[in-house]
């Protein structure tokens, strides 16, 4: 990740990926407050994907609309991060990825809504009052399922647990980059911090850190979930609702 | 164009509901160029709304019309109109309360019952029919609502 396309690309990736694997729970939720809020939550990403690979494809200026970066890129080319390309697993797992993901970008696009791009900066400003409601929610269910009953509490401490290893990648600093996101650690740990404790669940200790994403270098999940996501438009090229 | 109403509440125009930003007339080409904002990024209505406002000016003799799309400044809930506001409690759908300023998160306070005024509400999920509303019920009449959020 390095000039403004690249950086703008990795975060509209982000949002994509992100949310692919939310709509996945559509229909599968285990209520249906929850199954329309996490099929919200992925509109919005969706909504700040489309503007920022938009814009990327602009900054790039070889031609690319966001349908060609978002249907017609193989996984080597996706510079999403890892966190966001991992299997849903139960609704704990989903729960603090969302909230992992969220307490990240919401810190990031406040950042971005007041640097000196200004494409960049309107898309902060607008994403950041979404996000806002993103964490709110994924915070609730951790705090729920984390400070609830012991198999809920064992749930949720396992996903945070599985989980934590991912999170070094969003911070890895990049000081080309119009917002670095090393600056934004502080912010997410203090946030994190909070949530956890009322969720009378530890912070894990960092130790082992994967990270590749934002050079596409992924998981193998990246690719099955391309694989759905893109078969239509290239069965179909051009294909309109 | 004032009459060109929200295609998924349709009380409401886009005037009222803040969307539309501008109407202007190219003094160059004479073209009418028409400025709106979604209220969420990824809101699925604004093809529709483009489709209608194009169709709304193609019958008013203004077949070549502009629609720009801009997202700054963000669109608040601040901005639906008195009319819109009033209209939305009409239709069962109870008004956004004043953002709060700054960079704080929005904050859920207590949202009056639409229908029977009574503050004894709760909120059911905070994500609705739309990307906009959250769902809500009301303890003393029982009757479930829609609340639009403040963003």
């Amino acid at each position: 990740m390095r000039g403004p396309f690249e950086f703008t690309l990795a975060l509209g990736d982000d949002a994509l990926i992100a949310a692919q694997r939310l709509a996945e729970w559509t229909t599968r939720a285990p209520e249906m407050e929850e199954d329309v809020a996490l099929a919200n939550i992925a509109l919005d990403q969706l909504g700040a994907a489309r503007l920022l690979l938009t814009y990327a494809g602009e900054l790039e200026g070889a031609g690319r609309d966001e349908d060609a970066l978002a249907f017609l890129r193989d996984d080597r080319e996706f510079r999403n991060c890892l966190l966001v390309e991992l299997p849903n697993g139960d609704f704990a797992v989903t729960m603090a990825k969302l909230f992992l993901l969220s307490a990240y970008q919401l810190p990031l696009y406040t950042a971005l809504a007041g640097c000196a791009d200004e494409r960049l900066a309107a898309i902060g400003a607008k994403a950041r009052k979404e996000s806002a409601y993103h964490l709110d929610h994924a915070a609730l269910w951790v705090k729920r399922l984390g400070d609830g009953t012991e198999e809920s509490h064992r749930r949720m401490r396992d996903a945070v647990d599985q989980l934590w290893p991912y999170v070094a990648e969003l911070f890895a600093a990049n000081p080309a980059a119009p917002v670095d996101p090393a600056t934004l650690r502080a912010d997410f740990d203090a946030t994190v911090d909070a949530v956890l404790a009322e969720a009378t669940l530890t912070r894990p200790e960092t130790g082992w850190a994967p990270a590749g994403g934002r050079d596409g270098v992924h998981t193998e999940h990246l690719s099955y979930l391309l694989a759905e996501m893109q078969v239509l438009h290239r069965a179909h090229p051009g294909a309109r609702w | 164009m004032a009459a060109v109403v929200d295609p998924e509440i349709r009380v409401v125009t886009i005037d009222e509901l803040g969307i539309l930003r501008a109407v202007d007339e190219d003094p160059a080409s004479g073209r009418v160029v028409v400025t709106i904002t979604p209220t969420y990024t990824g809101c699925p209505a604004m093809d529709v709304i483009r489709a209608d406002i194009r169709r709304a000016l193609a019958a008013a003799g203004h077949p070549d019309a502009e629609i720009r799309t801009v997202y700054r400044p963000a669109w608040s809930t601040d901005w639906i109109s008195d009319t819109g506001r009033a209209k939305l409690a009409a239709a069962g759908i109870a008004p956004p309360a004043p953002v709060r300023p700054g960079n704080a998160v929005p904050l859920t306070l207590s949202v009056r019952c639409p229908r029977c005024g009574s503050p004894e509400t709760e909120q059911v999920s905070r994500f609705g029919s739309t990307a906009c509303k959250a769902l809500w019920r009301c303890r003393s009449c029982s009757e479930p609502f829609d609340h639009l959020k403040a963003l």
